[in-house]
């Protein structure tokens, strides 16, 4: 216990300043009202789907909550159900073996909600595109209010990404 | 035919490892599985592909490990009968990669127990094949009900939990059903699929510098391991050989790579253990060093760094400098956190014991890679078939016969330790040299085979290389394959709770065998 102690007391804190919201990363008609507006300074409630990405995406999400980033520390928390999400975060090119999940996670979620899509393919279906097995950009399933380019985009794009979705009536 | 004339028959391939190739009748492909098995050897990979706008027949390839290096084995499949003698028998992990040819080229193995579909949900109809040449790859389907068949469990008590796709973390999608009697876990039966977006489809619509691209996100954790992978495969059908400075760049994205994953790894376990202390640490070492990675290269897990031909970026000798203080700083802070998870009642009572694969069943079943290695598998490709510059390290393999979750930890803990080492030693010997050599061309019909260990276990890419250095057909093998089915297993008996710290104690690809 005493070494735990000693480790965290030299490891200090690593938090940093988060980005600003970023106007450029709008687009679509945004389904927010002023409930979810209240939830700024507040705890927001995201749930991630990987709707097909290559897991890249992810990587970058879970670094969100790594020290440096701390998401939680800014009142933003991943949870585990739908039901208890504002937000969804969505990742990849909606595989069409998932186009019924995510759809069925979109319905789960609470109105208002917000979609941010993570990543070239959650963007414009990216290197995988349109095919067979693929339905390309997340909006091709599920409205999406903002769109966080990148391969993949970095923690910091996606914390702007999130800023930006809650932010925008502002 | 014998299994000692395979390598002085068949012709070894160009390239960087030990990998011969021939054509085989159906008798002497099971024969000379049979006989890899009982040497000892296993099976790496299964595919099929579609000769028949040229050569009238479909083909199955297998790829098989033996002391000696890699043997792939072609057995032409008639179009009118299109079958193959059922591997599964032999190597139980032959099953999925035997379904997936079923889906997606309609060649089926012949009088195989299990003949369910397992690549192919709803999406497309059953007497749809997409890796047929005359399936157009934006063919769209109306989705019928998918109507899996799950093994089901009865008797007194027992009841299914169902988890998935979506799961409750940032996690991919697939899934699991539990057949349980209170706590404990009798049966789990996966069920994946959901992340096929038609990867092998797209390589064959690309040219072999486009399919690199491609290559490095068919699992993004491993993006090195796939592009050093294909470059190898391209490099071999294309008689290039990428220059020294080039090798040993890539070997230290490798390890650069296992690091990471590792290090995240370590940091998961400590969490799901409870200790969030563990996640805490380790993910700021992560954080640290995925930023001297975009700081030195410009992308923070090196993708499309590696190229076929070579490497894109150099390092300098301020570079060798923050690697050289970034290794001492993983080295220090790793020990102290190992000295700690070593020692904590609480995280040690979840690891020890928890999801145990004996070595035998592991032997068995094909357990592969790093989970391999914590059940006495003792396969690394670096230390038994070690290419520059791993043929210059002396690579330490390490190998544990615990087969539990301690085990898998203290593998990542010893993988750490031996790959500070290795990248020190890169550091010291870096040859200086071009970056990247020209790309010859490649004769059509020629097969090039990349063969990588990735820090999951072994990677492999099969190209087969069409007209004007195109791509015919290509096959990425991910370790998954055979970790997956293993995992089934090693939850047994176990409670729950314990399945999130089993599964991440593999951490195994869905995106990587979805495909």
């Amino acid at each position: 216990m005493l070494q735990i102690i000693k480790q965290i007391l030299l490891t200090g804190n690593k938090t940093e300043a988060p980005p600003q919201p970023n106007d450029a990363m709008r687009n679509g008609v945004q389904q927010i009202n002023a409930q979810i507006l209240n939830h700024v300074g507040r705890a927001l409630a995201i749930r991630h789907v990987d709707a097909g990405s290559c897991n890249g995406c992810e990587l970058e999400i879970h670094c969100l909550n790594n020290a440096y980033y701390n998401i939680e520390g800014l009142g933003i928390n991943f949870v585990a159900s739908p039901r208890h999400a504002d937000m969804l975060l969505v990742t990849g090119p909606v595989s069409r073996h998932m186009e019924i999940a995510l759809k069925r996670t979109y319905d789960a979620t609470p109105d208002p909600k917000l979609v941010v899509a993570i990543g070239d393919c959650g963007c414009d279906g990216g290197i995988f595109g349109e095919s067979y097995a693929s339905c390309g950009k997340v909006a091709n399933v599920i409205p999406v209010d903002v769109t966080v380019p990148g391969c993949p985009p970095t923690p910091t794009e996606i914390l702007q990404g999130i800023l930006t979705a809650v932010s925008s009536n502002k | 035919m014998k299994l000692d004339d395979f390598t002085s028959i068949f012709p070894k391939l160009p390239g960087a490892m030990p990998i011969w190739h021939g054509t085989v009748n159906a008798q002497d492909l099971y024969s000379l599985c049979e006989q890899v098995k009982q040497a000892g050897g296993k099976l790496v990979s299964l595919w099929g592909s579609d000769e028949t706008e040229k050569g009238g027949h479909y083909a199955l390839h297998v790829s098989l490990l033996s002391i000696d290096g890699m043997l792939v084995l072609t057995l032409t499949v008639d179009q009118t009968k299109p079958a193959f003698p059922d591997l599964s028998v032999l190597f139980p992990a032959a099953n999925r990669m035997q379904r997936s040819v079923t889906d997606m080229l309609g060649l089926h193995p012949t009088e195989a127990g299990d003949q369910r579909k397992w690549l192919r949900h709803s999406t497309w109809p059953d007497n749809v094949h997409p890796l047929r040449k005359s399936f157009d790859m934006n063919t769209r389907f109306t989705p019928e009900e998918d109507n899996y068949s799950f093994v089901t469990v009865t008797g007194k008590g027992v009841h299914e939990i169902a988890v998935g796709p979506v799961h409750a973390g940032t996690i991919e999608p697939g899934h699991f059903r539990f057949s349980v009697v209170g706590e404990r876990v009798l049966k789990l039966e996966e069920r994946l699929g959901y992340k096929h977006k038609g990867i092998e489809k797209r390589f064959e619509y690309m040219t072999l510098q486009q399919g690199a691209k491609l290559a490095g996100r068919i699992s993004g954790d491993t993006t090195v391991g796939y592009a050093w992978a294909y470059a190898q495969a391209v490099e071999s059908a294309t008689l290039t050989t990428p220059p020294p400075r080039a090798l040993w760049l890539r070997a230290l994205f490798l390890e650069l790579e296992r690091l990471l994953n590792h290090i995240g790894d370590l940091g998961y376990l400590g969490n799901d253990a409870a200790l969030a202390f563990g996640f805490i640490q380790f993910w700021i070492l992560k954080e640290d060093l995925l930023r001297m990675n975009g700081d030195l290269f410009g992308h923070r897990y090196l993708m499309d760094r590696i190229v076929p031909g070579g490497v894109t970026h150099n390092l300098d000798n301020s570079g060798l400098l923050r690697i050289s203080e970034m290794l001492n700083h993983i080295k220090h802070e790793t020990g102290i956190l190992k000295d700690i998870y070593d020692e904590h009642a609480g995280v040690q009572d979840r690891f020890l014991t928890t999801g145990f694969v004996a070595p035998d069943l592991a032997a068995q079943l094909g357990l592969t890679g790093l989970a391999g290695r914590a059940s006495g598998q003792a396969w690394d490709a670096r230390a038994q078939f070690p290419c520059i510059p791993y043929d210059q390290l002396d690579v330490q393999m390490a190998t544990h016969r615990n087969g539990d979750v301690a085990a898998r930890v203290t593998m990542r803990f010893e993988e750490i330790f031996e790959s500070v080492r290795l990248i020190r030693l890169m550091l010291e010997q870096l040859p200086a040299g071009e970056l990247s050599a020209e790309l010859g061309n490649a004769n059509e019909g020629v097969l090039g085979i990349g063969w990588v260990e990735g820090w999951r276990g072994e990677i492999m890419v099969a190209l087969h290389v069409g007209e004007n250095n195109r791509i015919h057909r290509l096959h990425p093998h991910d370790p998954s394959w055979q970790n997956w089915p293993v995992l089934e297993h090693a939850i047994m008996d176990n409670i729950v709770p314990d399945f999130p710290l089993i599964n991440k104690s593999f951490n195994l690809s869905y995106s990587g065998v979805d495909l």
